[in-house]
């Protein structure tokens, strides 16, 4: 069994309306040091060991995340 | 003409079309996520709801279901495709058309009736003299398009930007007019070629007069009538 971590981001510039209402809700609670918040998904993936990372990137760019809006970043995970 | 309604698990306004193409005139029967055959139908209509409970992203999921490789093949050869709400969400994913839909500026989910204005478009589907205003509900969560400036810049030149948020007077305000964030008040947008049409109000619910109005007919009737000249 091999491991994988997905971050789905969104790209530079598009408005993300949940980490906009947490940054300013943050800023309300009285944490003025919040300049901004960006809210992603973390993805883990287990897959069948020998699974490779180009695999895990075709997985992201067709389902996990829209290429349209979104940028991913993929993270083996080294089993301890 | 004969309407088919794609019915994706989750989806919950098929019967509104259904009875607006019914209202109008028209068959229309429903179509199962699971089938692969759109042989006998004139137009396919992808309509609102829930897809796959919005898992990933709305309409992530009901891009790769069986019945979307044949309607994606059904609007390659030029047939006229319809995605409402949900169903627009679902043509983005499956890139039937440009651009994505994130959710709502300010969080909300938003279910009320707004004005927009009939651009001049290229649209099969809006065949309405530019500048009319039609009043129509809209009822969603992720409503907020976006594409980049190049797609925006390209739609525009092609015709292909059909319905705008626009006041109650036709007028659209400084900050915009979109309830959702939409860029550049973008309610509804068509393919090049006009035979695919995405929008977020919901035509369907304002074509039978017992409803209150009938603004919404001019969808219905536009496509019915374009399919009766070309044959």
């Amino acid at each position: 069994m091999a491991r994988f971590q997905i971050f789905v981001t969104y790209k530079k510039g598009i408005f993300d309306p949940p980490g906009a209402t947490a940054e300013r809700a943050l800023v309300s609670l009285g944490y003025d040091e919040v300049s901004s918040v960006k809210i992603g998904k973390f993805i883990q993936l287990e897959v069948a060991d020998g699974t490779s990372e180009e695999r895990v990137a075709e997985m992201c760019g067709k389902l996990l995340a829209n290429p349209v809006i979104e940028d991913f970043r993929i993270e083996p995970v080294e089993e301890a | 003409m004969r309407f088919g309604v794609v019915i994706f698990p989750g989806s919950n306004c098929e019967q509104d079309v259904v009875h607006a193409a019914h209202v109008l005139g028209h068959e229309a029967d429903y179509v199962w996520h699971g089938d692969t055959d759109l042989a006998g139908f004139d137009a396919i209509v992808l309509p609102g709801g829930f897809s796959y409970g919005d898992y990933i992203r709305c309409g992530a999921v009901a891009r790769f279901s069986p019945v979307m490789a044949e309607v994606v093949r059904f609007a390659e050869r030029g047939a006229p495709v319809i995605g409402i709400c949900n169903g627009f969400q679902i043509l983005a994913e499956a890139h039937l058309l440009p651009g994505a839909l994130l959710r709502n500026q300010g969080l909300k989910f938003i279910c009320k009736e707004i004005t927009v204005t009939v651009e001049k478009s290229a649209c099969q589907w809006m065949d309405a003299t530019p500048g009319s205003l039609l009043r129509l509900p809209i009822n969603h969560n992720e409503g907020n398009y976006i594409c980049d400036p190049e797609t925006l810049a390209r739609m525009e030149a092609n015709g292909q930007i059909v319905l705008r948020y626009c006041e109650s007077d036709g007028s659209r305000a400084e900050g915009g007019s979109a309830p959702n964030g939409a860029l550049d008040d973008i309610a509804g947008i068509c393919n090049e070629r006009g035979n695919v049409f995405g929008l977020m109000p919901h035509p369907e619910r304002v074509v039978d007069p017992a409803t209150g109005h009938t603004d919404g007919a001019v969808v219905f009737a536009s496509i019915a009538r374009r399919l009766a000249e070309v044959g």
